[in-house]
C-alpha cells in the first residue's frame, strides 16, 4: 500500500515525464494496430478466397506466431537500430497472425447456403461480400484484432529495451535504480491498458455478433 | 541497414546450446508445476458447470496481464528477482491453455461411452481413470503443446530478471550493441519453440495411435 502511495507521489512529482511516456506508448500501440489492420485484414480476405496459395500463406503466418515478441523487437533493432520505427515494424508484424487467422476463419465459416441465397437475390460478388459475408464474419475478425491489440500493448512495454520511451522505461529504469515505486509507475498503466483493450474489443465483439435464431 | 551476421552463433554454439538447455529446464519446470495446478482445477471446472466460465475468465484476465508487468509486480514480494519469480509467472500464464483444454477434453467424451462404462460395473474412479481421462488425453496434450510453446517465448523475457535461459543473449546483445549475439539468441529461441512444437505433435499422434491399436486388439 505504501508502495502504491510512493508510486502516486512519483507521478505527481514527474507529471511531464509520465505524460510523455503515456503518449508515446499510446502512439506506438495505436499506430501499430492501425497498420496491422490495414495490412493484415486484406491478407486474411485474400487467404480465405484462394485455395492452395491461401493454405501456404496461413502456414507462413503460423510460423511467424512462434517468434517471441522480444526476439522480434531485438531482431528489428539489429537491422534498423534503436527507436520508434523498428518497434513499430516489430509490433505490426506481431499483430499479423491473429488478424489473418481470424479474418480467414470468419469469412470461411459463413454458411455456403447463405451466400447462395444472396446470389439468388441477384447480388453481384462484391455485394455478396460487403453486405452478407463480411458483416457475418466481423465478430470473429474483431476477436483477432482483440488478441492483436493485447499483444501490441504488452510488446510496446518491451520496446523500452530498444530505446522507445513509452511506459516500459519506468520498468527498466526502476529495476536499474532499485526503486520499486518507479517499477509500478510503468507496470500498473500497462496492465490497465491491456485489460481495457481486451474488455473493450470483447464488448464490440459481443455487440456485433448477430443474435442466433 | 546492417546485414545479419551469424558468426556469434557459429563461434559460440556450445555456449548457446548450454543456455538452450537451461531455457528448456526452466520451461519444463514451469509447465510441470502448471500441470500440478491445472489438472485439479480443470477437473473442478469440467465437473461444476457454474464454475467453468468464472474460472476460465479469471485465467483469461491473468493471461492478459503483460508479461513485463507481471514479472515486475512480483519483484517487491519475497520472490524478488530470479528463477522463483519467473517460475510463478510462467506457471500462471500456462493455466489458461491447460485448463481450457482439460475442460474441453473431459467434456468432449461421449456420454453414452461413460454410461456403458458404468453399466459394466465400473466405479466412478475407474470410469474416470480407465475411460474418461484416456479419451480426453489427446485434447489435453494439445493444450500442453500450446502452453509449452508460449512458455518458451515468455521465458525469454524472464531473462531480464536473471532467470537464466536464452534471454541473456538478447539482453546482453543489446547492452553491448552486438547484433550477432541477438541473432544467435533469436535463432536459438525460435528453433527451440519449433522443435518443441514438433516433438509434442508427435507425442499427440503417438498417444492417439497407441489408443487406436489397443482398441483394435480388444
Amino acid at each position: 500500500m505504501e508502495l502504491l502511495a510512493d508510486a502516486w507521489r512519483y507521478v505527481l512529482d514527474n507529471p511531464e515525464r509520465v505524460r510523455e511516456a503515456v503518449v508515446v506508448h499510446l502512439q506506438l500501440s495505436l499506430a501499430a494496430l492501425a497498420l496491422a489492420i490495414a495490412i493484415f485484414v486484406p491478407i486474411g480476405v485474400l487467404v480465405s478466397r484462394s485455395g492452395r496459395v491461401g493454405a501456404g500463406l496461413l502456414g507462413a503466418v503460423a510460423a511467424v506466431r512462434v517468434v517471441p515478441s522480444l526476439a522480434a523487437l531485438f531482431l528489428l533493432y539489429s537491422v534498423m537500430g534503436t527507436g520508434f520505427e523498428p518497434a513499430l515494424v516489430a509490433l505490426t508484424l506481431l499483430a499479423g497472425p491473429p488478424i489473418v487467422i481470424n479474418t480467414d476463419a470468419g469469412l470461411r465459416n459463413v454458411d455456403a447456403a447463405v451466400l447462395e441465397n444472396a446470389r439468388g437475390l441477384g447480388m453481384n460478388p462484391f455485394q455478396v461480400f460487403a453486405r452478407v459475408q463480411a458483416p457475418i464474419a466481423l465478430p470473429v475478425a474483431i476477436a483477432g484484432v482483440r488478441s492483436a491489440a493485447v499483444e501490441i500493448v504488452s510488446s510496446a512495454a518491451l520496446a523500452a529495451f530498444i530505446g522507445v520511451r513509452g511506459l516500459g522505461i519506468f520498468i527498466t529504469s526502476g529495476l536499474t535504480l532499485d526503486r520499486y515505486e518507479v517499477l509500478l509507475v510503468g507496470a500498473i498503466p500497462i496492465t490497465l491498458m491491456a485489460l481495457l483493450a481486451e474488455s473493450g474489443l470483447g464488448l464490440a465483439e459481443r455487440v456485433l455478433t448477430p443474435p442466433t435464431a | 541497414m546492417d546485414e545479419l551476421r551469424f558468426d556469434y552463433l557459429f563461434e559460440n554454439w556450445r555456449e548457446v546450446l548450454v543456455m538452450a538447455g537451461d531455457h528448456l529446464r526452466l520451461c519444463l519446470a514451469a509447465v510441470g508445476l502448471a500441470l500440478v495446478v491445472a489438472v485439479p482445477l480443470g477437473m473442478v471446472a469440467a465437473r461444476f458447470r457454474g464454475l467453468t466460465l468464472p474460472i476460465l475468465s479469471l485465467l483469461g484476465v491473468i493471461y492478459t496481464v503483460p508479461s513485463l508487468a507481471f514479472l515486475t509486480f512480483l519483484i517487491p514480494t519475497p520472490l524478488g528477482i530470479g528463477r522463483d519469480n519467473a517460475l510463478v509467472v510462467l506457471t500462471a500464464y500456462a493455466q489458461l491453455f491447460l485448463v481450457r483444454n482439460i475442460v474441453a477434453g473431459l467434456r468432449g467424451v461421449d456420454a453414452s461411452t461413460l454410461e456403458a462404462a458404468q453399466g459394466i460395473g465400473m466405479t466412478p474412479w475407474q470410469v474416470f481413470q480407465r475411460v474418461r481421462w484416456p479419451l480426453a488425453l489427446p485434447v489435453v496434450l494439445a493444450g500442453i503443446r500450446t502452453a509449452f510453446v508460449s512458455t518458451i517465448s515468455l521465458a525469454t523475457i524472464a531473462g531480464w530478471i536473471n532467470a537464466g535461459g536464452l534471454g541473456p543473449l538478447l539482453f546482453n546483445g543489446i547492452s553491448r550493441d552486438q547484433p550477432p549475439m541477438i541473432l544467435a539468441g533469436a535463432v536459438a529461441i525460435v528453433a527451440l519453440a519449433l522443435l518443441s512444437d514438433a516433438v509434442l505433435r508427435v507425442a499427440e499422434r503417438w498417444t492417439a495411435a497407441a489408443r487406436a491399436q489397443r482398441a483394435g486388439a480388444r
